[in-house]
């Protein structure tokens, strides 16, 4: 028990010995990111052209280019898989290693596109209330089961509680009823209209009346479950029946290592143990030297200080925006994230470039006068205390504290920052609100409506406690509106309509990046947490 | 006989205490188990679902209690994070730790007690002087910051040493060993150095006593007064401290394994607090404690064996 200290002893370390490689390879740092800059394309470090590889067809392995069939990738991942079953698994690590082992109707294109999957086809009713998917033939499931139409409603059955059970997703709320008309064909029909639905038909399909999810997955993905051994590892291997032989795997095998501690993913991937280490540091990107592809782009993430919309005195949106002039997104981006970042304006990343509502990031442009005058009207001249709650397992958001703190003294307003735990910033920031100020990065979601829908009044998890009228009302007509572009316009109106009324500080979406060896080739970025190994290879000699 | 009916007492009573405080701990901290291991990303849906699972809607109190019934009848209850029986997971994990922990004792008596020895024959002489540097530094230095170290010689530039994971044991005990002597020797070189000073101390000390002065006169040789005598007396102390690095190396140890990427005990330990796994915590704070009363009990009859004037009274 007294080693618990230990845990704090190992991010000071990790800590200590970044500055210390920091301080010997200079700070040139990577100068010319665009703060600006809102393309999503992924931008290629080092080496060059790791971003355009993933075209090349599979089959034609002989001439073009030298690419080899087989060979193994290993993965370090951070984290343990909460659970294997699609179903019962929230965590986004999880979901990045399982989307291999299966597939769903639709799939996530690179911009943020649905890629018809294992659906060839889709309807929609003109009154929006019934969905017509054709199934594509010939699809194996990992156990030798051909997919029909009854493995699709065994599965939204599950997920929508029409099963006589507990439902398991609330995006399937809407579904009223599931037919099958034939094998190959699935009509699901909503209560009321739903533009969120589509976007949720890239969860998974399981095959009916399997109940083994959790022990031993299967799906009809491109690799096939092969073992997991808590806190050692989790291996898929690869699924010579895959029904897209466009898409067909050319890697025999992916494992996926739990390593914890991300100074030695680095040290494990420049001793050629690790192949890939997706979510590596700036600082660990500078350890690599040559040999190494590392791929960066926007992760679709939106870092923010949450600020208790019900607390005195942040329940004023005066002094809400006082804070939002008193911080300098910029100099938080130049110094935690090392540059590596996009300035943010509102709870979305351009990432989600449909949605994405341009210029908000320059609406509160840091201005200390400006900030202390707000505060004055709001008759808060002399400041006020503030407590910024950070969970304590993410340097990089108490960093962030660190430098918000400072810059807040310019206007009087007296931060103290309190570090804690994990678990009980979940149970005390995140479910029951109880704090004044918080920092944490929201994970980036294909659809809009499953961002945006944190601040609806109603939503359960809302720890901004930001409730608007105005807001609900545009957020309730966007999910009943078909129309693509129209959608996307009430999303953006939203969007301003959250930096108007400051309802966090939008920090930025900091960057991802991946590292791996540099004979592996095909790596594509997507705007959610995704690794498609099956477009992945090895380049020959 | 008493004295053993006494100790399984105490040993008894410690594991009650222990597990009854680390109950109360719990209750007090906020946290609930089905959303740590879900995030924040968690559909209302799947949290209520995972909330059945483990079982959460019965009273904690309730759920402690048939903690404690399992246990006495040798089951150790389910892990609420993995959703596996703790014992299955126990014996995963077991294997690791106690393998890392007698590796590294061997380490730290193989190279700790020449050592110790070397250094008090030469005491005053440079080489001497180096070494006690050297320990000095071995004390100071932290274990984590000694793995990477040890990683970045012998596994990046040298390539002799893998640089994370564990290789059972069955399939293959060249690569187990292999996987485990680098996270065995960051574990032994703080031992080592303690080893190497308590031993040095305490021999310096016995030299200025009357019997080694005797001895001499007497005309036995150096050797002889070493090793038949002053290294006798000189091993209590070093086997108390041998007995403490013992129990810590088989209680876990968080940071090593977490930089090497072992699945062992402190890892567990960590995973169970931080996720509020109690059946699993509960399951480990009773193993730890129970090994090191355990540990304390041999090296109280090691102690008897060394010196038999030693009587354990009472």
């Amino acid at each position: 028990m007294l080693k618990l200290r230990n845990s704090f002893v190992t991010v000071l370390a990790a800590l200590m010995i970044t500055s210390l490689v920091l301080s010997g390879c200079g700070t040139n740092g990577t100068g010319g990111n665009s703060s600006g800059g809102n393309s999503a394309a992924p931008t290629t470090g080092s080496k060059g052209n790791a971003g355009n590889t993933g075209n090349a067809k599979p089959q034609d392995t002989g001439a073009s280019s030298g690419k080899q069939a087989g060979g193994t990738i290993r993965v370090a991942m951070a984290t343990e898989p909460d659970n294997l079953d699609p179903y019962l698994s929230a965590a986004t690590d999880t979901g990045s290693m399982m989307d291999n082992v299966f597939d769903g109707l639709f799939e996530a294109g690179e911009n943020s596109e649905l890629v018809p999957a294992l659906a060839e086809s889709y309807q929609v009713s003109e009154d929006g209330l019934a969905y017509t998917f054709k199934l594509r033939q010939g699809v194996k499931f990992h156990n030798g089961s051909g997919l029909t139409s009854k493995d699709v409603d065994y599965s939204y059955a599950k997920l929508a509680g029409l099963n006589g059970k507990e439902p398991l997703s609330s995006k399937f709320a809407a579904v009223e009823k599931i037919e099958t008309p034939d094998d190959y064909t699935v009509v699901i029909k909503l209560k009321e209209k739903d533009a969120a639905f589509l976007a949720a038909n890239i969860i998974a399909i399981v095959p009916k009346d399997y109940e083994e999810q959790s022990v031993k997955p299967i799906g009809a993905g491109p690799f096939k479950f092969a073992s997991y051994t808590p806190g050692q590892q989790l291996v898929l291997e690869k699924n010579d029946d895959f029904y897209d032989k466009d898409k067909a795997p050319t890697i025999d095998r992916v494992e996926f290592k739990i390593m914890p501690d991300p100074n030695s993913a680095v040290l494990a991937l420049k001793s050629g143990d690790i192949d890939m280490v997706p979510g590596i540091s700036s600082q660990g990107a500078l350890q690599l030297g040559d040999g190494f592809d590392i791929v960066s782009g926007p992760q679709n993430m939106v870092q923010l200080m949450a600020l208790n919309n019900t607390v005195k005195p942040l329940n004023d949106v005066k002094v809400r925006q006082a804070i939002n002039y008193a911080v300098d997104k910029d100099v938080i981006i130049q110094t935690v994230a090392e540059g590596n970042g996009v300035k943010l304006g509102s709870n979305m990343s351009p990432a989600m470039k449909m949605y994405y509502q341009e210029g908000l990031e320059k609406r509160y442009e840091h201005n200390v006068e400006e900030a202390k005058k707000l505060l004055k009207e709001a008759g808060y001249e002399n400041g006020f205390k503030l407590t910024i709650t950070v969970p304590s397992n993410y340097p990089f958001h108490v960093d962030t504290a660190q430098v918000i703190a400072e810059q807040l003294k310019a206007v009087g307003i007296q931060a103290t920052i309190k570090q804690i735990e994990w678990s009980s910033w979940l149970e005390d920031v995140y479910t029951n609100a109880k704090y004044e100020a918080t920092i944490i990065g929201l994970t980036g979601k294909l659809d809009p409506q499953e961002v945006l829908g944190r601040y609806e009044t109603k939503y359960a998890k809302n720890f901004f406690k930001f409730s608007n009228s105005e807001f609900d009302a545009l957020i309730g007509q966007a999910r009943q509106e078909i129309d693509v572009n129209k959608r996307a316009e009430l999303y953006k109106q939203a969007q301003t309509l959250l930096t108007d009324q400051a309802a966090a500080v939008y920090i930025m979406d900091p960057s991802r990046s991946v590292a791996m060896k540099n004979t592996l080739k095909g790596f594509k970025m997507y705007p959610v947490q995704k690794y498609d190994f099956a477009a992945m290879y090895y380049e020959g000699k | 006989m008493r004295f053993y009916i006494r100790k399984l007492a105490a040993l008894f009573l410690t594991v009650l205490l222990v597990s009854v405080i680390t109950f109360l701990v719990f209750q007090v901290l906020p946290g609930d188990p089905a959303q740590i291991v879900l995030g924040v990303d968690a559909d209302a849906h799947q949290l209520a679902e995972l909330r059945k699972t483990m079982g959460l809607e019965r009273p904690a109190a309730e759920r402690y209690l048939s903690w404690i019934k399992d246990t006495s009848t040798g089951e150790l209850g389910t892990s609420l994070r993995y959703q596996r029986p703790v014992a299955d997971i126990l014996q995963e994990r077991l294997p690791v730790t106690i393998s890392l922990a007698i590796l590294s004792l061997g380490l730290t008596l193989i190279i700790g007690l020449p050592l110790g020895i070397y250094i008090a024959r030469r005491d005053g002489k440079i080489s001497a002087l180096f070494l006690s540097v050297l320990t000095q530094l071995g004390v100071a230095v932290p274990s984590f910051w000694l793995a990477f170290l040890l990683i970045l010689i012998f596994s990046v530039t040298f390539r002799l040493f893998p640089t994370y994971g564990y290789v059972p044991w069955h399939e293959s005990p060249l690569g187990a060993l292999k996987s485990l002597f680098l996270p065995a020797l960051a574990l032994a070189i703080p031992g080592i150095a303690v080893v190497i000073r308590y031993l040095r101390n305490t021999l310096l000390d016995q030299s200025r006593m009357d019997y080694v002065r005797t001895a001499r006169s007497k005309g036995l040789r150096e050797r002889s007064i070493m090793y038949r005598h002053m290294l006798r007396n000189s091993l209590i102390p070093v086997l108390t401290i041998v007995g403490l690095l013992i129990a810590d190396t088989l209680g876990g140890s968080i940071v090593v394994e977490n930089v090497f990427a072992l699945p062992g005990l402190g890892n567990l330990l960590i995973t169970s607090i931080g996720t509020r796994d109690l059946p699993l915590l509960q399951t480990l704070v009773l193993y730890i404690a129970f090994i090191v009363v355990c540990i304390n009990f041999i090296v109280d009859m090691l102690y008897k064996i060394i010196d038999p004037r030693i009587r354990l009274k009472r």
